[in-house]
C-alpha cells in the first residue's frame, strides 16, 4: 500500500469523481424514468415528475457543483496541493 | 496596473451602477410611451443602447497584451466569470426559443432544460479545473500538448470549426431577425447592423472585451426574460414568483385541454419523443455542453484552478434562473391563449394575430367552418412564444422593447464568444503554433483581429442568404462536439494511457460516424437505426469514439514517461501553468 502523495490524492479525487457521477446520473436519467408514477405525487401544485424535470434536476446540478468543489478544495489541502497565492 | 486592479476590486460597484442606469433607462421608455412617443421609435432606442453600451465596454476593454486578448489576462473572478458563461452560454436559441419548444412539446421539451444544465456537472468536475491548470489559450492547445503533435491539433480545429461556425451563423441570423424588426430596415441590411455590435465587443479587446461586454449582456438579458413573466404571473395568479405559481396553472391547462380534448397532454411525458429519445438528447446535449469550444475557453480565464471550479458552479446557477423560467413563461403563455383566444370568433381576434400571421409565424385556418377558433386550427411558431407573449397579454409596448434588447444580448454574447472561440483557434493554433511559431506579440494579434473581421463577415455573408439548413443544424453542433472532442479531452485527463494514436483515431472514428448518421439521414435517405432521431447523433458517435479511443491505444504504445508526469502534474492544482506560452 505505499503509493505516492499523487497517487493517493488522485484515488480521492476520483472516488469524488465516481460519488458526483452518480448523483448527477441519478438526476439526469434515474428519476425521469419513473416520471409517470412521480406525476401522480402533487407538490407545490406541480404533478411531481414535472417537477423535477423543471426544477428539481436543476437546482440538485447547482448545488451538486458547489459541494464538489467545497469538497475538492478540501482534498487538495488534505495533501497540500492547493493553490497558496489565492486569498479568497 | 494599479488602475486595472482598482477595476476588478470594484466590478460589483460599477455592475451595480451600471444594473441601476439600465433599470432607469426602462423607466425612462415606459414613461415616454405613456406621454405618446411612438412605438418605433421606442424601438430604436432599445436597440441603439444595447448596441451603444456593448460598443463602449468593448472600446474600454482594448487591449495590446496577447494574455488579456486570448484569457482575458486570467483574472476574472468566480462570480462574474460565471455571469460571463451565462451569457457566452445562452444564445439566441435559449431566449427566444426555449419556452416556445416547451409551449409545443410540453413535458417532452423539458429534455432541452435538464440536458442543458446537466452538463455543467460533467464540465465542473471532469473538465474545467484540469484544463485551468494546464493554462492553454485555446481548446486545440490542450489536444495539441496532450496528444503530442500537430495531427491531433489539426484534428480539434477542425471539429471546433464545424460545430461552431454553424452556431455562429444562426447567432448572426437571431441579431439579423431582431434588428430588423424592430428597427423596421431590410434584414439583408440588419445582419451587418448586428455583425458591427458583434465586432465592437471582440476586436479591440479580444477575451478581455467579450469577458466584460457578456457580464453586461447577462444582466440585461436576465431582466428581460424576467419582467413579462413576473408581469404575467401577478395578473393571473395575483403572486408575482412565476417559477413558484405555474404549478397550479399547469392544472388548470391540463383541466382545459382535457375539455376540449387535446391528445397530447401538457404534463404527460413522452408525447413527442419516445423515452429512447428523450433520454438519448438529453446525453447529447449534456456531452456536448461539455465540450463546446467557446464555453471550456471560458474557464481559462479565472485566476486559479480553485476559482475555475467555482465559477462553474456561478454559471450554472445563472443559467439556472433563466432556464427555470422558461417552463413557467411557457405555460403563462399557453393558458392566455386556451383561456382568452381558443373559442372565441375568427373574425374578432385581436390585432397581434394579425401582425404575426403577416409575418407568417402564425395562422389561423377555420377547419370545420363554424367561425369560432379551435385549437387544432392555430398554429403558431415556436420562435414567437417569448417576443409576441408581452403582445398576447395586452403589455405595454416598452416591454416588447426590454425583450427584444435582451434577445439581442443574448445572441450578440453567444455570437461574440463563438467567433473568438474560432478566430483563436486559428491564430493561436494555425498561425502561431503550426506556420510561424517565432511571430511576435504585436503580429499575432493582429492576425488574430483580421481572422475575426473574416470570419465575421463570412458568417455574416451566410445567414444574409437566410440558409434553412444551417439554422437547423445547429442542433447538430452538441453531437458532433460531444462526439469529437468529448472522449478526447476527458479521456486525456482521467486515462494516462490514452496515447496519441488511440486520441486521433477516437476523434476522426467519433467525429465521422456522427457526420455520417447526420448527413446520411437527413440528406442520404437513410432510414433511422433503432428510431433514433437526427439531433441525438451522438448516441454512435460517441461510443465510437470511445470504443475506437480505448481499443487503439490499449494496442499501441504507452505514453513516455515524460508525458505520465505532465499528467500527474495536471492533476495537482497548485504549481505553475504547463502550457508554454509567452
Amino acid at each position: 500500500m505505499a503509493k505516492n502523495k499523487n497517487e493517493q490524492h488522485w484515488a480521492k479525487t476520483r472516488t469524488l469523481m465516481l460519488i458526483v457521477l452518480s448523483i448527477w446520473a441519478f438526476f439526469s436519467f434515474f428519476i425521469h424514468a419513473f416520471v409517470r408514477h412521480l406525476n401522480e405525487i402533487s407538490f407545490l401544485g406541480f404533478p411531481f415528475g414535472f417537477y423535477m424535470a423543471s426544477q428539481g434536476a436543476l437546482v440538485a446540478f447547482v448545488v451538486l457543483i458547489f459541494w464538489y468543489s467545497n469538497r475538492q478544495g478540501k482534498i487538495d489541502k488534505e495533501f497540500d496541493f492547493h493553490e497558496k497565492s489565492e486569498s479568497k | 496596473m494599479a488602475k486595472k486592479k482598482g477595476f476588478i476590486e470594484n466590478l460589483g460597484k460599477i455592475y451595480g451602477f451600471y444594473t441601476v442606469g439600465f433599470l432607469v433607462f426602462v423607466v425612462i421608455m415606459a414613461v415616454l410611451e405613456q406621454i405618446g412617443v411612438p412605438n418605433k421609435v421606442i424601438g430604436y432606442l432599445f436597440i441603439a443602447m444595447t448596441i451603444c453600451i456593448y460598443a463602449v465596454i468593448g472600446v474600454l476593454a482594448r487591449t495590446a497584451q496577447v494574455s488579456q486578448y486570448y484569457v482575458a489576462g486570467r483574472e476574472v473572478p468566480p462570480v462574474f466569470n460565471g455571469m460571463a458563461t451565462a451569457a457566452d452560454w445562452m444564445s439566441g436559441a435559449s431566449f427566444v426559443g426555449m419556452a416556445g419548444s416547451l409551449y409545443i412539446l410540453g413535458y417532452d421539451g423539458l429534455a432541452f432544460v435538464v440536458g442543458w444544465t446537466g452538463g455543467y456537472v460533467l464540465v465542473a468536475i471532469l473538465l474545467a479545473p484540469y484544463l485551468r491548470k494546464f493554462g492553454a489559450y485555446t481548446v486545440p492547445d490542450f489536444l495539441g500538448s496532450r496528444y503530442g503533435g500537430n495531427v491531433a491539433r489539426l484534428i480539434g480545429i477542425v471539429i471546433l470549426f464545424c460545430c461552431s461556425f454553424t452556431y455562429v451563423t444562426a447567432q448572426t441570423y437571431a441579431t439579423g431577425i431582431i434588428t430588423s424588426r424592430f428597427l423596421q430596415i431590410p434584414f439583408e441590411w440588419a445582419v451587418f447592423i448586428g455583425l458591427t455590435g458583434i465586432l465592437v465587443c471582440s476586436m479591440l479587446g479580444g477575451m478581455r472585451g467579450v469577458t466584460w461586454t457578456q457580464v453586461a449582456q447577462y444582466i440585461v438579458l436576465i431582466v428581460a426574460y424576467m419582467v413579462p413573466v413576473i408581469i404575467l404571473s401577478f395578473q393571473v395568479t395575483g403572486v408575482p414568483i412565476p417559477q413558484l405559481m405555474y404549478g397550479g396553472v399547469l392544472s388548470k391547462i391540463t383541466a382545459l385541454e382535457q375539455s376540449i380534448g387535446v391528445s397530447k397532454l401538457t404534463v404527460e411525458p413522452f408525447t413527442h419523443y419516445n423515452p429512447l429519445n428523450f433520454f438519448g438528447l438529453i446525453v447529447c446535449l449534456m456531452l456536448g455542453t461539455a465540450s463546446l469550444p467557446h464555453i471550456l475557453m471560458r474557464f481559462f480565464t479565472t485566476p486559479s484552478v480553485r476559482s475555475a471550479r467555482l465559477s462553474v458552479g456561478w454559471a450554472l446557477l445563472f443559467i439556472f434562473f433563466l432556464y427555470f423560467t422558461a417552463p413557467a413563461y411557457a405555460t403563462f403563455a399557453k393558458y392566455e391563449i386556451y383561456a382568452n383566444v381558443i373559442g372565441s370568433q375568427i373574425t374578432e381576434l385581436p390585432e397581434w394575430v394579425n401582425l404575426w400571421s403577416n409575418v407568417g409565424l402564425l395562422s389561423v385556418a377555420d377547419g370545420n367552418g363554424d367561425g369560432i377558433l379551435q385549437l387544432a386550427e392555430l398554429k403558431i411558431n415556436r420562435d414567437i412564444v417569448v417576443l409576441a407573449t408581452p403582445e398576447i397579454a395586452g403589455l405595454p409596448y416598452v416591454i416588447s422593447g426590454l425583450v427584444a434588447a435582451g434577445g439581442l444580448s443574448a445572441a450578440l454574447s453567444t455570437a461574440d464568444g463563438l467567433l473568438l472561440a474560432i478566430a483563436n483557434a486559428f491564430s493561436h493554433d494555425v498561425y502561431y503554433r503550426m506556420v510561424n511559431p517565432k511571430a511576435d506579440a504585436e503580429s499575432r494579434l493582429i492576425v488574430a483581429r483580421i481572422l475575426l473581421v473574416v470570419i465575421a463577415f463570412g458568417a455574416a455573408m451566410l445567414a444574409r442568404t437566410k440558409p434553412a439548413d444551417i439554422l437547423s443544424m445547429v442542433a447538430w453542433a452538441f453531437s458532433i462536439a460531444a462526439s469529437g472532442l468529448f472522449p478526447a479531452l476527458v479521456l486525456g485527463i482521467w486515462w494516462k494511457r490514452a496515447n496519441t494514436a488511440g486520441a486521433i483515431s477516437g476523434m476522426l472514428v467519433g467525429f465521422g460516424v456522427c457526420l455520417w448518421y447526420l448527413v446520411g439521414t437527413r440528406y442520404g435517405g437513410m432510414d433511422l437505426i433503432f428510431g433514433i432521431g437526427n439531433i441525438s447523433a451522438g448516441l454512435f458517435g460517441i461510443p465510437a469514439a470511445f470504443i475506437t479511443m480505448i481499443v487503439v491505444s490499449l494496442a499501441t504504445k504507452a505514453p513516455s514517461s515524460d508525458m505520465q508526469r505532465f499528467i500527474d502534474e495536471l492533476r495537482v492544482p497548485r504549481g505553475k501553468s504547463l502550457a508554454q506560452n509567452r
